[in-house]
C-alpha cells in the first residue's frame, strides 16, 4: 500500500468519510442560516441556541414523556419553531427597517440568554442521549468501522438540504419567497401575504437548526455549550459560501468538513482554525463569498 | 452622658482593633476563582465556592476575631483573563488567598503573581506538576491530585494488567502536555511504551477522527489526556466507534464524577481512574458530602470541590494558629502542621508545596450495581501518598534543599 505523506490510504478514507459526517452538520447549520439571511436578512446568532434547545427538547421529551428518538425527529423541530415564530413576531420583525446590526445584537443577545437559563438548570456537564436501538451498531468498511447513526446522519441531512434547495429555487413557493425578497410591496400586491411568509421562513430556517439538534444529540452530549462550540464554524462557513446562497451554504458545510477532517491527520493542532484561515482567504479574493453575488 | 457614651464606644473601637490587629485589612479575604460557566464549571466552579464556605462556616466566619469574605470570579479558562483578576483581587481588593483555579494555564499565570504579591494560592482544580516543579512557590500549595498522581494510579493500574502499548489522545495546552509526559514516564517505567500521541484544541466536540487515528495505532490502551467535557465526549464515541468492544481499553486519565454523572454508568462502567475523594468512603466523608449536596442542587461533591474544602480549612487553622495572616509566617504554619479532616488523614505537605494525601483506585459500577443517584465508584485500592506523588527531591522546584 503506498503512503500519503506518512499517512496510511486507510486513515485516509477513515477521516475523509469523518469529514463529511461533520460537514453535513456544518451543511444543516448552514442552510437555515442561509435561508433566513437570503429571506429575512437578518444575520441569525440565535442559531446555535436553537441548535442546543432543539437537542434539549429532544432530552426532555425521552426523559420526562417518555417519547423515544423517531418522536423527537418530528416534535423538536416543530417546537423550535414554534420559539421561532414567537422570537420573529415579538422581536424581530421590528427590526426589518433597520440596520442589520440590530438583528445580530438581538439575536446575539436571545442566545446568551438561552444559554445561560440551560446551564443554569442544566449544569455544564450535559446529559447522555441515548443512540436509537433502530441504529444502534456499525458497519466494517475494511478501512474504517462506520456506525450505522453516523451514516443516518449523513443520509438525512443530505435529503433534508436538498429538499430545502429544491423547494426554494425550483417551486412555486420558494418563487414567492424569493420575490417577496427582492420586492415585497409589488408581491403583497398581487396578493401574497408577505409577514406570514417572512415570519414562515424564519420558523423553518430555526426548525433545521432543532433537527441539527435532535440529530446531535445521540454522537455528543446535550449541553448548554454545544451550539457556541459550532455556530462561529458555522457563519465562517456561511460567509465562505456567500451570505444567503442556498446551495453555496450545503455545498461549502461538506467541503470545509472534509477539509477539517484531513487537517485532522496531518496537523490536528490547527483543526479548529483552518475554516478560518479559509474564511479569510476567501474574504480576500471573492468578498461575496464563492457561490454569492455582489450585490 | 454623650461622652461617656463616646468614650465607651471609642474604647471598644481600640480593643476590637487590637483583638485582630494582626489580620491586614481586619478581614480574611478568600478570592475562589475557576471556571464557572464553560466545560470545568461543574467539577469546579460554584461547588468550589461552596465548598470555601463550608469551611469558614465551621470557623463561625471568623478567624482570630477577623471577620472571613469569600469572593469568586470567573476566568473561562483563560489565563490572562486570571492573571488580571488575581492581580485586580490582590492590588485592589486586599484579597489574602486566591483557592481553586483549574485549567494549568491559567493556575501558572495566577502562581506567578501570588509568588511575586506574596499571598498564599491554594490550588485543588489544576493538574501541572509544574505547579511544585520548576513553577513552584513558597506560598503555592497543590493540594488535591496532580498529573503525577493520575499517571501513577490508572497507568499503573492498567500496565501490571498487561497492557503496555499504549496511544494517548492530549488535550492541546499546559495541562493535557503535562498528564501526556507523566503518563509516558509512567508507561515507559514500568516496561511499557507510548506508540503515538494525537493533540486535539481544548473544547472539540467530534474526537471520532484522533479516536480514529488511535484505534488504526493497534495500541492495548488509549489514553485520554483530557479533562471535563472533552472527556465524556471521547469516552462517548468511542463507545460508539466499536473501540471497547473491539479489545482496546479506554483508561480517562482525569476523570472526575461530575463527568461520570453526565456519561450516565451505561457509557461509563467499567471505566478505571483515579480519585482523591469519593463521597461513599467513611461516615466523615458521608456526613459532609450529605451537607454539601443539600447546598449544591443535590449534586455530589468532585474531588476538586471537597479539596478546596480541606485545603481553606487548613489555612484558616493556620492563620487561627498563628494569630495572623501574615502570608510567611500562615504559610511555615501550614507546611509543618499535618493535614487531618474529612478529605486528608495525617497528610503532610511537602517543601514544594504538594500535600501528600492518599490516593484512590477507583472503577465505575454497572448500571446493575449502582444503588441510585450517585452511586458510582467502586473503591479498588488505596495508593498510598508516597506512591502517588513525586517526591519533592526529584519534583525540579528550586525550594527544595
Amino acid at each position: 500500500m503506498f503512503d500519503v505523506l506518512g499517512v496510511p490510504p486507510q486513515v485516509l478514507f477513515g477521516q475523509l468519510l469523518l469529514g463529511l459526517i461533520n460537514g453535513s452538520f456544518y451543511a444543516l447549520l448552514s442552510l437555515g442560516l442561509a435561508v433566513i439571511f437570503g429571506m429575512l436578512n437578518v444575520i441569525n446568532f440565535a442559531h446555535g441556541a436553537l441548535y442546543m434547545i432543539g437537542a434539549f427538547v429532544a432530552w426532555l421529551l425521552l426523559n420526562k414523556l417518555g417519547l423515544g428518538y423517531w418522536w423527537a425527529l418530528g416534535l423538536s423541530p416543530l417546537v423550535v419553531a414554534a420559539v421561532g415564530v414567537v422570537l420573529e413576531k415579538t422581536m424581530l420583525s421590528r427590526l426589518y427597517k433597520l440596520d442589520h446590526l440590530y438583528g445580530l445584537l438581538l439575536t446575539f443577545g436571545l442566545a446568551l440568554i438561552f444559554e445561560g437559563a440551560f446551564r443554569h438548570l442544566y449544569g455544564v456537564s450535559g446529559q447522555p442521549y441515548p443512540i436509537p436501538d433502530l441504529l444502534k451498531g456499525g458497519q466494517n468498511l475494511g478501512f474504517m468501522f462506520l456506525p450505522n447513526y453516523r451514516g443516518w446522519v449523513v443520509v438525512a441531512s443530505l435529503v433534508v438540504c436538498l429538499g430545502t434547495w429544491f423547494a426554494i429555487e425550483r417551486t412555486r413557493l420558494g418563487a414567492y419567497l424569493r420575490a417577496a425578497t427582492e420586492n415585497p410591496v409589488l408581491v403583497q400586491a398581487f396578493g401574497i401575504n408577505v409577514p406570514v411568509m417572512i415570519t414562515a421562513t424564519y420558523g423553518f430556517g430555526v426548525a433545521l437548526a432543532g433537527l441539527a439538534g435532535v440529530l446531535a444529540a445521540p454522537i455528543y452530549q446535550v449541553s448548554p455549550l454545544m451550539g457556541t462550540n459550532l455556530i462561529i464554524v458555522v457563519f465562517a462557513v456561511v460567509v465562505i459560501g456567500g451570505m444567503g446562497s442556498i446551495l453555496g451554504a450545503i455545498l461549502t458545510g461538506l467541503g470545509l468538513g472534509l477539509l477539517e477532517g484531513l487537517t485532522k491527520v496531518f496537523y490536528p493542532e490547527a483543526s479548529n482554525i483552518v475554516v478560518f484561515v479559509v474564511m479569510a482567504i476567501v474574504l480576500l479574493i471573492k468578498p461575496a463569498g464563492l457561490f454569492g453575488r455582489e450585490r | 452622658m454623650l461622652k461617656s457614651l463616646l468614650c465607651g464606644t471609642a474604647l471598644l473601637a481600640v480593643t476590637a482593633g487590637a483583638a485582630h490587629a494582626q489580620v491586614s485589612n481586619n478581614v480574611v479575604k478568600i478570592g475562589v476563582l475557576n471556571d464557572r460557566s464553560g466545560i470545568y464549571a461543574d467539577l469546579a466552579g460554584e461547588g468550589s465556592a461552596i465548598a470555601a464556605r463550608m469551611a469558614a462556616e465551621e470557623f463561625g466566619n471568623k478567624v482570630t476575631g477577623a471577620p472571613i469574605e469569600i469572593v469568586v470570579a470567573d476566568h473561562q479558562n483563560k489565563a490572562d483573563i486570571a492573571a488580571n483578576l488575581a492581580r485586580e483581587w490582590v492590588d485592589a481588593q486586599n484579597v489574602d488567598v486566591v483557592a481553586d483555579v483549574p485549567n494549568s494555564a491559567a493556575a501558572l499565570a495566577v502562581q506567578g503573581i501570588t509568588k511575586e504579591k506574596k499571598r498564599i494560592f491554594l490550588m485543588s482544580g489544576p493538574g501541572s506538576t509544574d505547579l511544585t516543579g520548576k513553577a513552584c512557590s513558597p506560598y503555592g500549595f497543590q493540594w488535591t491530585y496532580d498529573n503525577h498522581s493520575m499517571a501513577a494510579g490508572t497507568a499503573r493500574a492498567m500496565v501490571e494488567q498487561g497492557k503496555k502499548n499504549w496511544y494517548i489522545v492530549t488535550a492541546d495546552y499546559a495541562f493535557g502536555h503535562s498528564l501526556e509526559d507523566e503518563t509516558t514516564k509512567m508507561v515507559k517505567e514500568l516496561g511499557g511504551k507510548v506508540a503515538g500521541t494525537v493533540r486535539h484544541p481544548l473544547g472539540t466536540s467530534d474526537f471520532s477522527s484522533f479516536l480514529l487515528q488511535a484505534q488504526a495505532s493497534k495500541a492495548d490502551v488509549i489514553g485520554l489526556a483530557n479533562a471535563g467535557g472533552d472527556t465524556t465526549n471521547a469516552v462517548k464515541q468511542a463507545s460508539e466507534f466499536g473501540i471497547t468492544q473491539s479489545g482496546q481499553s479506554l483508561a480517562g486519565l482525569l476523570l472526575f464524577i461530575s463527568d461520570v454523572n453526565a456519561l450516565g454508568l451505561q457509557a461509563a462502567q467499567g471505566l478505571m481512574l483515579t480519585t482523591g475523594f469519593y463521597h461513599d468512603m467513611n461516615d466523615e466523608t458521608r456526613a459532609w458530602s450529605k451537607k454539601f449536596m443539600e447546598k449544591n442542587g443535590g449534586k455530589a461533591p468532585t474531588m476538586v470541590q471537597a479539596g478546596v474544602y480541606s485545603a481553606v480549612r487548613h489555612y484558616l487553622k493556620a492563620v487561627e494558629a498563628v494569630g495572623s495572616d501574615d502570608p510567611d509566617k500562615v504559610a511555615a504554619k501550614m507546611r509543618e502542621t499535618p493535614v487531618n479532616d474529612m478529605f486528608a488523614k495525617d497528610a503532610k505537605i511537602g517543601p514544594n508545596g504538594r500535600m501528600f494525601h492518599d490516593m484512590y483506585l477507583a472503577q465505575v459500577k454497572t448500571p446493575a450495581e449502582s444503588k441510585g443517584a450517585w452511586d458510582y465508584y467502586k473503591i479498588v485500592k488505596t495508593i498510598p501518598a508516597q506512591q502517588a506523588y513525586l517526591d519533592p527531591a526529584q519534583s525540579g522546584c528550586s525550594l527544595v534543599k
